[in-house]
């Protein structure tokens, strides 16, 4: 959970400093960007743009709220019941925020070796993508990229940590959709 | 008596040499207890300083002499201190009673001679029981910069005259040096002396890399680097690491598990597309791609058997990782592993008869060798993780990563004789994994 909520902050920090240009802050030195009350405080900064969890079209929404990621069982990339209501969110964010495109990372656990972990990373994003075209999102807005065992979140070896590394994970971004 | 030594130590090479064998070389005392095979004793004298100046050089090429041939566990050196007498001089007549009484079976005689940035390497080697020099002397000269590598060029001799096989020891390794915590590792490609000696960074960390692999020369790396974003394959020339090419694919296309062809014309290698990874061959001058699987399973980490006609690979269409063997141009593949667990990363040996692989089963990852049409299977370790088998240039070593269990889990580089015997950490300056073992240099 610790690690989730850092990785929205960092979502947070690079939307912020992606949609934002340092001049922009009245005092660039007051506000400490990753500071959870620094993103929180409307004083020094104009977050026109960026919102916050509470705002539907925020990517702090899409990926606390909605969920940015879904996860497997061992060695498979069949999606769970839980997995398809959370991309059932994750393709409605999308319909509506037609402005973001989404790349998705397959990941794996430790236990298996590297070549497999990478083309099994990628079965799990591709299953990912399938999906949400299936409801109706644009391929050409979906991108895949395995990571294989490469990018553990949980660093213990145990399926405790495990079951939160075999994981898809959506990251969306403002661009151009070609 | 030089082919009896030398028949007893290929023997002694051989995983199962029975009792009898052994006994028949009584007089050389290779002695098998328990199937465990005792070293064969050596001297090696500090090498002489045949010119003022050059003492420091010659104990060191002495000692990493003694080092190479004592890593090999086939040889066991007899330390200096029980020495009755030591060569009067290089050339000198050898007192081979002296070495007899300590039950030197070998005997390495040598004389270094530094001058300015040029080094001079003169040895010779002796059977001591039979009182005969091994072969001629012989002279390695080189730049004083190059005396690890000369100095490795005399242990090959050695083991090559007493084993009758190529040596290994003036090789290098190409692998991941890794560094950082589990969750944030980093990863740079490195290459080295075969005994850890000599790291350099090819890469730095910018972006993920994974198993490099030597072209048969020695001269260009392959590898997997997420540079792009995306895992793509580059290659880069040795003696000009800046210098890299990717290879062609297509946009949105991942691409992993390279290795050359031994011409180094071709690439064979994994490519992803639609979430679905089959095997294909490049041509590196004309780009042309030829697909070789074409299943929705996923078939990977292919490798060339010797003369390039036939490919090892592993597949999961069976339901689990096992590997199998196909034609070089793709074709119906036959599967070659049936026991229990799974298979992974086969790497043909560079003899051509055995195939290296990773295993797991219950949990457990090995190493393991068998015959090519799957027959004669051995493990040669465990543990919690080890993968990614690469073959020492002779054919008798092989070198694997292992990585420890937990939280604080770290990587390494083992090395391990096809006996299954003489299990060692390779020393290496950080973590590493994904070894490639080059050829023997020039």
């Amino acid at each position: 959970m610790k690690h989730f909520i850092k990785a929205a902050l960092v979502i947070g920090a690079l939307t912020l400093s992606a949609c934002t240009n340092a001049d922009r802050f009245d005092n660039a030195d007051a506000v400490d960007l990753n500071a959870q009350n620094g993103l929180n405080t409307p004083v020094n900064i104009d977050q026109t743009g960026l919102g916050g969890a509470n705002d539907p079209s925020s990517p702090q929404f899409f990926s606390q709220t909605i969920g940015d990621r879904v996860l497997f069982e061992v060695d498979t990339s069949t999606l769970t019941a839980a997995g398809r209501a959370t991309l059932d969110g994750q393709a409605g964010w999308l319909a509506t925020n037609s402005d973001y495109l989404a790349v998705i990372e397959g990941h794996a656990d430790e236990q298996g070796t590297r070549e497999y972990n990478l083309a099994l990373g990628a079965r799990r994003a591709n299953a990912v993508r399938e999906y949400l075209v299936s409801k109706g999102l644009a391929a050409s807005r979906i991108r895949t990229v395995s990571y294989g065992k490469e990018r553990p979140l949980e660093v213990c070896s145990a399926e405790s940590c495990y079951a939160q590394n075999r994981r898809a994970v959506t990251i969306i971004s403002i661009g151009q959709n070609s | 008596m030089m082919t009896k030594l030398m028949t007893a130590i290929a023997a002694m090479m051989i995983a199962l040499v029975s009792v009898t064998a052994a006994q028949a070389q009584e007089p050389l005392r290779l002695t098998l207890r328990d199937g465990v095979i005792e070293a064969l004793p050596f001297a090696i004298p500090n090498f002489q300083a045949e010119v003022a100046g050059s003492e420091q050089m010659a104990a060191d090429i002495s000692r990493v002499i003694a080092e190479d041939l004592n890593g090999t566990g086939l040889f066991r050196q007899i330390q200096s201190s029980a020495f009755i007498s030591t060569p009067a001089g290089f050339g000198s007549p050898i007192e081979f009673a002296d070495w007899r009484a300590i039950n030197a079976q070998a005997l390495v005689t040598g004389a270094v001679a530094v001058n300015g940035s040029q080094v001079t390497v003169k040895f010779r080697l002796y059977d001591v029981f039979s009182g005969a020099e091994m072969g001629e002397g012989l002279q390695f000269a080189g730049t004083t910069d190059g005396w690890r590598r000369m100095s490795h060029k005399v242990a090959d001799v050695v083991y090559s005259r007493i084993t009758g096989e190529a040596g290994y020891f003036d090789s290098r390794i190409v692998y991941v040096a890794e560094t950082g915590p589990k969750d944030d590792r980093a990863k740079r490609l490195a290459i080295m002396d075969y005994d850890g000696a000599n790291v350099q960074y090819l890469t730095d960390s910018s972006a993920i890399v994974l198993a490099p692999r030597f072209s048969a020369t020695g001269d260009r790396i392959l590898y997997t680097s997420y540079d792009s974003g995306f895992p793509r394959i580059n290659v880069l020339d040795v003696a000009n690491p800046q210098g890299r090419q990717q290879l062609t694919t297509a946009p949105g296309d991942m691409a992993f598990s390279p290795r050359f062809s031994l011409d180094g014309r071709q690439v064979i290698y994994s490519l992803i597309n639609g979430g679905n990874t089959d095997i294909y061959r490049t041509d590196l001058a004309t780009g042309q791609n030829t697909r070789l699987t074409n299943t929705p399973a996923i078939e990977t980490a292919p490798s060339f058997n010797p003369d390039g006609s036939q490919i090892v690979f592993e597949s999961d269409r069976s339901g689990t990782q096992q590997l199998y063997v196909m034609s070089a141009n793709g074709g119906e593949p036959q599967r070659i592993s049936f026991g229990n667990g799974r298979y992974g990363t086969p790497v043909w040996s560079p003899r051509g008869d055995l195939i290296a692989f990773t295993k797991q089963e219950s949990g457990r990852f090995h190493i393991g060798v068998m015959r090519t049409d799957g027959t004669e299977e051995r493990l040669l370790t465990s543990s919690f993780l080890d993968e990614g088998p690469t073959w020492a240039p002779n054919g008798r070593v092989i070198m694997f990563g292992r990585e420890t269990q937990g939280e604080n889990g770290t990587t390494a580089l083992f090395s391990v004789d096809i006996t299954g015997r003489n299990l060692r950490r390779v020393s290496t300056p950080q973590g590493g994994s994904d070894p490639s073992w080059g050829p023997l240099q020039r």
